[in-house]
């Protein structure tokens, strides 16, 4: 049963963090761009004062899959890089540690953009 | 006297033309949208590591968010992601397959463009803000981190 109950804890939080966007979306009439952009910073915040990495642990994929646990592994990384590698880390430690992420959405857009056509809105 | 009129005119017209969307369905929609993504992301994971049992927590989390993405891409690519998009709102934004879908969507609408000024500038119309925020943030808290240890 503790696998049910890590993915109903997963599929909440989840949720409610996907709808805490819509919230915004709907009173402020935000663009998708500026949401992305408050949500990243949200993870970068949290991560940088500490709090992430328990909530992480409790909500897995609820937290991490959002685009917060996005700017959560931007602040982390820049935190490890620090450590290890002092000021050089300040530069290199985002990018490092979220470069995956950044590569694939590139490739995987160039690579299908050259593929399909474009879906005019209807 | 008489733009200040007409602009007044004009809002009004516009703001009578915007579809309302009613709250109480699309908030309903957004979360369990969002938390479906979720769902999908932590069974991807859980998946990799019984398959690949020597995977580190860290790889596991990259190769799941990857996952995600390239299935975000593609459903953009054969125009589900958008339909999908239009029923959940912030449930398809917020997770990282919003962020995939951002920047395949202008890609492919800007294809016609050409390569190098449709594709490839167009890319990052959305992630581009994303990107440098989060670079930028970042900095400032390895910057911090970095002055507090010099202590």
């Amino acid at each position: 049963m503790d696998i049910f109950l890590t993915y109903l804890i997963v599929f909440l939080i989840g949720g409610f963090v996907c709808m805490l966007g819509e919230l915004l979306i709907i009173t402020t009439n935000m663009t998708s761009a500026r949401i992305l952009v408050t949500f990243v910073l949200i993870g970068v915040f949290l991560e940088a004062v500490g709090v992430f990495d328990y909530i992480s642990d409790f909500a897995k994929a609820g937290i991490n899959v959002p685009i917060v646990g996005f700017g959560a592994s931007l602040a982390k990384g820049v935190i490890g890089a620090v450590e290890s590698q002092g000021l050089l880390g300040v530069f290199t430690g985002g990018l490092t540690a979220t470069a995956g992420g950044i590569a694939a959405a590139i490739g995987f857009a160039f690579l299908f953009a050259l593929i399909f056509k474009s879906h005019t809105k209807k | 006297m008489e733009d200040k009129k007409r602009n007044e005119a004009y809002n009004k017209y516009v703001s009578a033309k915007i579809p309302k969307t009613r709250p109480w369905p699309t908030l309903f929609n957004s979360f369990w949208v969002g938390g479906v993504i979720c769902l999908i992301g932590q069974g991807v994971n859980d998946l990799l590591l019984l398959i690949f049992p020597s995977l580190s927590e860290q790889s596991a989390w990259a190769y799941t968010l990857i996952v995600l993405i390239f299935i975000a891409s593609f459903l953009t690519g054969i125009g589900v992601y958008d339909q999908i998009g239009k029923f959940a709102g912030g449930g398809s934004i917020v997770p990282i397959t919003g962020f995939s879908n951002s920047i395949t969507s202008p890609s492919i609408e800007f294809k016609s463009e050409g390569i190098v000024y449709g594709i490839c500038v167009k890319m990052f119309t959305i992630a581009g803000p994303v990107i440098v925020f989060g670079v930028v943030s970042s900095m400032v808290v390895g910057l911090i981190y970095w002055i507090i240890s010099l202590f």
